[in-house]
């Protein structure tokens, strides 16, 4: 890398993504670029997110043009200082080369791994630095560990991550350790002790955030800190006619407007996260999986055990992140949350807070687990 | 990731697992154990293309080798099926089904009709359809309108691994005769199918590209000839949404005039003859029904009105392909003048 000047690339969200279209820049050449500024929007066949800037800088050179489409690593713009040339920006653009395709990393360090606990086969994802207390990630109910693709990588940086997808869940087996929130807390411990995990930090969303909780209860010397992200547990409410109709929608037609309730801007949802999403729920049993979860947890549309108000009785530093605009659990339930724990509403975010706004989100976990 | 099979793989799993799972699922047809009553290797054949390899094995006289008798063991299975069984007949190539047609549209496809809707017969029909594989006229036809043309029946034509698994298991389970069509050229073809057992309901067109230019509406291995075009016409600027049927009956069309309402312009590609075609269908549907979004005329990619024939260089020129899919958009969009 050239001294001074800092390439901002095509990102790579999750696994599966390749390539990614330029949908418009958010800034101009010249613009002083702080820390988690959004600089331009990037389309992937999944979800559109922006790319942030990495360091601080002057944004030099747009190269990508909007509606265009780039394999993941191209280069898309320069950042440097007012000491770099336009010359010296000029010959870095001109001999940027993006870099051999991530196939043979894929082979040296597969992204997702299998393991088997209480006789249930989870799929997990580890990554991250050797050493240092990890962070394990908890997803919600339907969802999988895909949910934190916009999350992984970045915390990954400054410490080791994990991330699984519960029981009955993502491409786990269709099974759960029992239908509730302890039965699935307590598979979550066992799974970190299969892994050799010891203190650990917990980040759990909607229903993960309840694990979460449940876990800071009932192992309080093991956990570090705990990050709640639109959690369950906090209050009564819930949506239900989200609950049921995710459990039961057939077709693309009636999932479509029941996904679309998780995100502050409904275009979110492309045809790829419908389609993602459907191919879980039409997998044998989950639906009915799905269904005795949802009862068991959310029983008469509202939520059952309280178990993150609990928080207060622990040591463990609470971190609430909530979107404003959740329509399913309200992010007024954020008041409820144990005296001392750092409480921030995001705007402009639904459900998925840690998707929709995943800069700030990424930034409030990173200052909350370096304590 | 789930793991990458074949074709011709999934359908062998969503059979095995069917059975496993479901001791009325039976299968019949010509050599699909291979070597059964003789003195050679059991389970030598599997089939001509080796679809069924390995299941004798493991579900044993659950699988019969039938007489070379269509009209004797698809009727068998239809009887077999109006019993309680849910037989899976393999009837090779399509173009056989003419010896035993009257058992497929004047008998399964009536019985429900005939019995005051007390009948059921949940048969799966099997049959390789499609060109390109050089086996001449009477081995390669893409006969999906006959069948589509028959209330009663329901017709699966699909085009990926992870689709065929999840039809053919759909099919099994369904409860009215189906006729489930695999194009041989696409057996090799390799994509991501879960391990586990999981079902795609008939019915739902699958967007397979999203384009705001114009609909390409196709099944079948078209679907890979036409992601070929829209793929070279992207380059011009030209954005194709691709449309997988799946299913022709029942026939996804709201998915088709949602996209046709969106671009304005139609083309639709089928394999098959054009006359009376799953083309001239969803053409008429969209004129009649969709008429004010059309800005161009609707165009028809099929093959000609003539048998399949066997020199390779006039069976390449015969089987639509992407130039010409490409030259259609360019025409709609030019109003027919191009």
């Amino acid at each position: 890398m050239s001294a001074g000047i800092t390439p901002i690339v095509m990102p790579k969200w999750g696994l599966s993504m390749q390539e990614g279209t330029v949908v418009s820049w958010l800034v101009e050449e010249g613009a002083r670029i702080a820390v988690g500024t959004p600089i331009l929007e990037v389309e992937t066949d999944k979800i559109a997110n922006a790319v942030e800037a990495p360091d601080p800088g002057t944004l030099r050179r747009k190269v990508a043009q909007a509606g265009e489409v780039l394999p993941v690593k191209a280069l898309l713009g320069v950042m440097a200082e007012a000491s770099v040339s336009d010359a010296d920006i000029a010959a870095y653009v001109s001999a940027y080369v993006v870099p051999a395709a991530a196939e043979g990393d894929e082979e040296a360090a597969p992204a997702y791994a299998y393991a088997e606990v209480d006789g249930i086969r989870v799929r997990y994802a580890r990554r991250g630095p050797e050493s240092g207390v990890p962070v394990l990630f908890l997803h919600g109910f339907g969802g999988d560990l895909d949910n934190w693709l916009f999350n992984l990588d970045a915390v990954a940086e400054v410490a080791p991550v994990i991330a699984l997808d519960l029981p009955g869940h993502g491409q786990s087996d269709i099974r759960l350790p029992g239908a509730s929130i302890d039965a699935l807390a307590g598979f979550v411990v066992h799974f970190l002790d299969q892994q050799g995990v010891g203190r650990v930090h917990l980040v759990g969303h909607s229903m993960g955030g309840a694990i979460a909780a449940r876990i800071a209860l009932s192992e309080p010397q093991r956990v570090a800190t705990v990050t709640l992200v639109n959690p369950a547990g906090l209050g009564e409410e819930i949506d239900a006619g989200y609950v049921q109709g995710f459990v039961h929608a057939q077709s693309r037609r009636e999932l479509k407007p029941v996904l679309e309730m998780l995100f502050a801007d409904p275009g979110l949802v492309s045809r790829q996260l419908v389609d993602d999403v459907l191919k879980y729920k039409r997998l044998d049993g989950v639906e009915a999986l799905l269904g005795q979860l949802a009862e068991a947890v959310f029983p008469d549309g509202r939520q059952a055990q309280l178990v993150a108000r609990g928080l207060s009785g622990t040591e463990a530093p609470l971190r609430v992140v909530w979107g404003r605009e959740d329509r399913i659990i309200p992010a007024a339930h954020a008041a409820h949350a144990p005296a001392g724990a750092r409480v921030t509403v995001l705007e402009g975010a639904g459900h998925m807070a840690m998707m929709e706004k995943a800069g700030e989100f990424n930034a409030l976990l990173k200052e909350h687990i370096a304590g | 990731m789930a793991r990458k099979i074949s074709m011709k793989q999934a359908i062998n799993e969503a059979l095995d697992q069917e059975m496993a799972r479901d001791p009325t699922v039976i299968m019949m047809g010509e050599d699909i154990v291979g070597g059964a009553g003789g003195n050679g290797e059991m389970d030598a054949w599997g089939g001509v293309l080796g679809v069924t390899k390995g299941l004798y094995a493991k579900h044993g006289d659950r699988l019969l080798d039938t007489p070379l008798s269509e009209s004797a063991y698809i009727g068998a299975a239809i009887g077999a099926a109006a019993c309680g069984m849910r037989p899976v007949a393999e009837l090779m190539f399509v173009d056989f089904m003419g010896v035993c047609f009257d058992q497929i549209f004047n008998q399964a496809a009536k019985f429900k009709y005939m019995f005051g809707g007390k009948a059921e017969t949940p048969v799966v029909i099997r049959a390789m359809c499609g060109g390109g594989f050089r086996a001449a006229a009477q081995h390669s036809q893409m006969l999906t309108p006959l069948f589509t043309h028959i209330p009663g029946l329901k017709v699966v034509c699909p085009s990926t691994p992870y689709d065929t698994k999840g039809l053919l298991v759909q099919s099994i389970r369904d409860n009215d005769p189906v006729i489930f069509l695999e194009h041989k050229n696409l057996y090799g073809l390799e994509g991501e199918v879960p391990e586990g057992l999981y079902t795609i309901p008939f019915g739902e067109a699958h967007v397979v590209r999203e384009g705001k230019t114009a609909s390409i509406v196709t099944y079948g291995m078209m679907v890979h000839r036409s992601l070929e075009a829209a793929a070279a016409l992207a380059k011009d600027g030209i954005e194709c949404e691709v449309i997988d049927l799946r299913t022709l009956s029942p026939l996804d069309i709201d998915t088709v005039l949602d996209s046709v309402t969106k671009t304005g312009h139609l083309v639709c590609v089928d394999e098959a003859n054009p006359r009376c075609s799953i083309a001239c269908d969803v053409s008429a549907q969209v004129a009649q029904r969709a008429f004010g979004a059309l800005k161009g005329p609707i165009e028809m990619v099929t093959a000609p009105h003539a048998p399949v024939p066997f020199s390779p260089v006039l069976e390449d020129a015969y089987i639509p392909g992407a130039l010409q899919i490409a030259a259609a958009v360019k025409r709609t969009l030019a109003g027919g003048r191009h």
